[in-house]
């Protein structure tokens, strides 16, 4: 990625939001490297909007400040901030053509007209419109008005570009294209991009860092890696992708592992976290296999399976443990019917360092 | 529909296919009143004047209920009452009221020259009334709150995003305002222009007590025709005229605004 020294680099520290007695944003603290790729990521409601309307300033926080490239920006007004927006249904000027919707963030700084003309025709080729230059916003598909809103914001070179919910309105095909080309977009500009989506496959798939969100709070922030094999609390294992969880009794930490009780057997959690006493262990369907017998000491757990779905690559199975817990794993064919055939009871197991310990 | 469109037919259009009978046999078959017209210099200078106040008046109405609507439609909630205020309660208050306060405030002895006297910026009354000056007043006045409904329709249809868009990009407040807001909302203007415009041409009361006869208008020309010198055949064929003109305006008003944008 190419260093991009407009890039900003931000802060927040402290940021509360309310509306009237209602607290939509609580004790944000959060930082935002330069010419990084950051995903708001929660469920509706949690207050994505709000932050990223703090970030242009749009809207006033209650509490706390906010910093850009080390100067305090709380105060300072949208136009003068230099972040580029894309909204949620692009807000494009519906009387102004691409060309103009695109050149009015450089004729609003004064630019000369030969360079705006010359930036203008660059940013077009980039996002793909050209031949499309002298057409109203009406006259353009969705994707293509996509397209112009990113080059509109990002046509000024700004510190950061934020984006809401920007693939919401297109069909799938068309969200998947665009989002390649928002990567793209991201790695040849290198400018920080701060993206709120709830959508918790395309944060995986695009940001370079997630932060969830749930009621106006900050839950966690890490990478995809980190936020999905190590979720902080039940609320961010639960939002990120499907997973299984069990009751884990008694809870022991001895030399770097965790040991409990699982339906009667003791099984081992390996990795970082302080959790005893009675927790929930939560395992990502992918990491569980389907076996006849379980060796002893190996986690595992006997389960009848209750239903099954055919994916085509692959066989979603529905399973119920003896004390009535219901579990998902997603198996080859093969391997299911194998199961399905084996009298519906089988085992479940999984290595020590893919369980996830959690408080209960 | 059917039953309105009778009463319609028989209430307006029976009694104006009468007087478009006067107008070719007044006083004899003919012609002859419809040459009057073009070639009457009072008649073509009541013209001119009236197209000349309905414009200067639409223009000036048009700008007051902008504001008011800009007021009305996103200020906070007790400038929204200020701005209710503005614009109900002259529809409570006859015609005839508004255009004798009017004389009130601005004749030689009205207010505003006492007043304007009173602290010595003049000595002399200004003549503000009995003149196109008062029925320009007086007009604008009794027409801006028409022009608010179709401005607030449209400012009201204006998605927020795209003027905080401006905004986000650098623009200041005033240039988001004309190059954002104002041409936005310009489906809003032309229906307010053309409804004022329509509506002042066919002014009577206000141009006959604030003008005091002295800058007639067309309506009080046709009644003058009719009822003190009687010419009967002229004033049907000012009011043909009169009624195709308009007639023909919101013909290509139509073609361009749809009749929901005016409301
Ligand atoms: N202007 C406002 N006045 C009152 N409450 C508001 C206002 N704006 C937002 N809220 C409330 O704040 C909370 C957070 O809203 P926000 O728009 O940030 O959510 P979000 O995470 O963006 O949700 P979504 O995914 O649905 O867009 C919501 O409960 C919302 O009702
Ligand atoms: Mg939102």
């Amino acid at each position: 990625m190419p260093k991009n020294a407009r890039a900003a680099e931000i802060k927040a520290i402290g940021i509360g939001k309310s509306f009237g007695h209602f607290r939509a944003l609580n004790d944000l603290t959060l930082d935002i490297g330069r010419g990084e790729f950051l995903a708001l990521l929660g469920p509706s409601g949690s207050g994505k909007t709000t932050f990223l309307m703090i970030l242009a300033g749009f809207l006033p926080p209650s509490d706390g400040r906010l910093f850009s490239d080390g100067v305090d920006i709380t105060d300072r007004p949208a136009e003068l901030r230099a972040a580029g927006m894309v909204f949620q249904g692009y807000a494009l000027f519906p009387h102004m053509s691409v060309e103009a919707n695109i050149a009015f963030p450089l004729k609003v700084r004064k630019r000369p007209a030969a360079e705006i003309r010359q930036r203008v025709a660059e940013m077009i080729a980039r996002v793909g419109l050209k031949g499309h230059e002298t057409k109203l916003p009406s006259q353009l598909s969705g994707g293509q008005q996509q397209r112009v809103a990113l080059a509109r914001a990002l046509v000024f070179e700004p510190g950061v570009l934020l984006l809401d919910e920007p693939f919401s309105a297109l069909d799938k095909s068309l969200r998947g294209q665009m989002q390649a080309e928002m990567k793209r977009l991201h790695q040849e500009t290198g400018t920080t991009f701060v993206f709120v989506t709830h959508d918790q496959s395309e944060a995986l798939a695009l940001a370079s860092r997630i932060a969830i969100f749930n009621h106006g709070e900050l839950l966690q922030v890490g990478t995809p890696e980190e936020v999905y094999d190590r979720p902080a609390n039940r609320f961010v294992a639960e939002f990120l992708g499907e997973i299984n969880m069990l009751p884990l009794n008694n809870v022991r930490q001895e030399n770097g592992a965790a040991t409990g009780l699982c339906e009667d057997r003791t099984i081992t959690v390996r990795g970082a976290t302080d959790v005893t006493g009675d927790a929930v262990l939560a395992v990502r369907p992918e990491y569980m296999t389907i076996r006849s017998e379980a060796e002893s000491g190996e986690n595992g757990i006997v389960a009848t399976t209750t239903a099954s779905t055919y994916l085509g690559a692959a066989t979603k199975l529905d399973l119920l443990t003896r004390q009535g817990t219901r579990l998902t794993v997603s198996v080859p064919n093969d391997v299911a019917a194998t199961a399905l055939r084996g009298g519906n009871s089988v085992w479940l197991t999984w290595p020590a360092e893919r369980g996830i310990l959690l408080a209960r | 529909m059917a039953p309105l469109l009778l009463f319609l037919a028989v209430t307006y259009l029976w009694p104006f296919l009468g007087v478009v009978k006067w107008s070719f046999t007044l006083p004899e078959p003919g012609l002859g009143q419809y040459g009057a017209l073009i070639t009457d210099p009072l008649v073509q200078s009541v013209f001119i004047r009236t197209l000349r106040i309905c414009i200067v008046v639409t223009i000036a109405s048009v700008i007051a209920a902008y504001a008011i609507t800009v007021v009305w439609v996103r200020g906070t909630p007790a400038q929204r009452m200020a701005a209710e205020f503005c614009i109900l309660i002259p529809f409570w208050i006859s015609v005839l009221t508004r255009a004798f306060g009017w004389v009130a405030l601005l004749s030689n002895r009205g207010l505003i020259n006492t007043w304007l006297q009173g602290i010595g910026f003049i000595s002399e009354p200004l003549a503000l009334v009995r003149n196109e000056f008062g029925v320009i007043v007086g007009m604008t006045h009794f027409l801006v709150p028409f022009a608010v409904f179709p401005l607030a329709s449209a400012m009201r249809n204006l998605d927020d995003r795209v003027l905080l868009a401006a905004r986000g990009l650098g623009s200041s407040r005033t240039r988001t305002f004309w190059t954002i807001f104002v041409p936005m909302t310009a489906s809003g203007i032309i229906g307010a222009a053309a409804i004022v415009f329509v509506f002042a041409l066919g002014f009577f009361v206000t141009p006959a007590i604030l003008g005091g006869g002295r800058s007639v208008m067309v309506a009080e020309l046709v009644w003058l025709r009719i009822f003190q010198s009687p010419d009967w055949g002229l004033g049907a064929a000012i009011s043909v005229v009169l009624v195709l003109f308009v007639g023909a305006l919101m013909a290509v008003l139509f073609r361009y605004v749809r009749p929901r944008q005016l409301i």
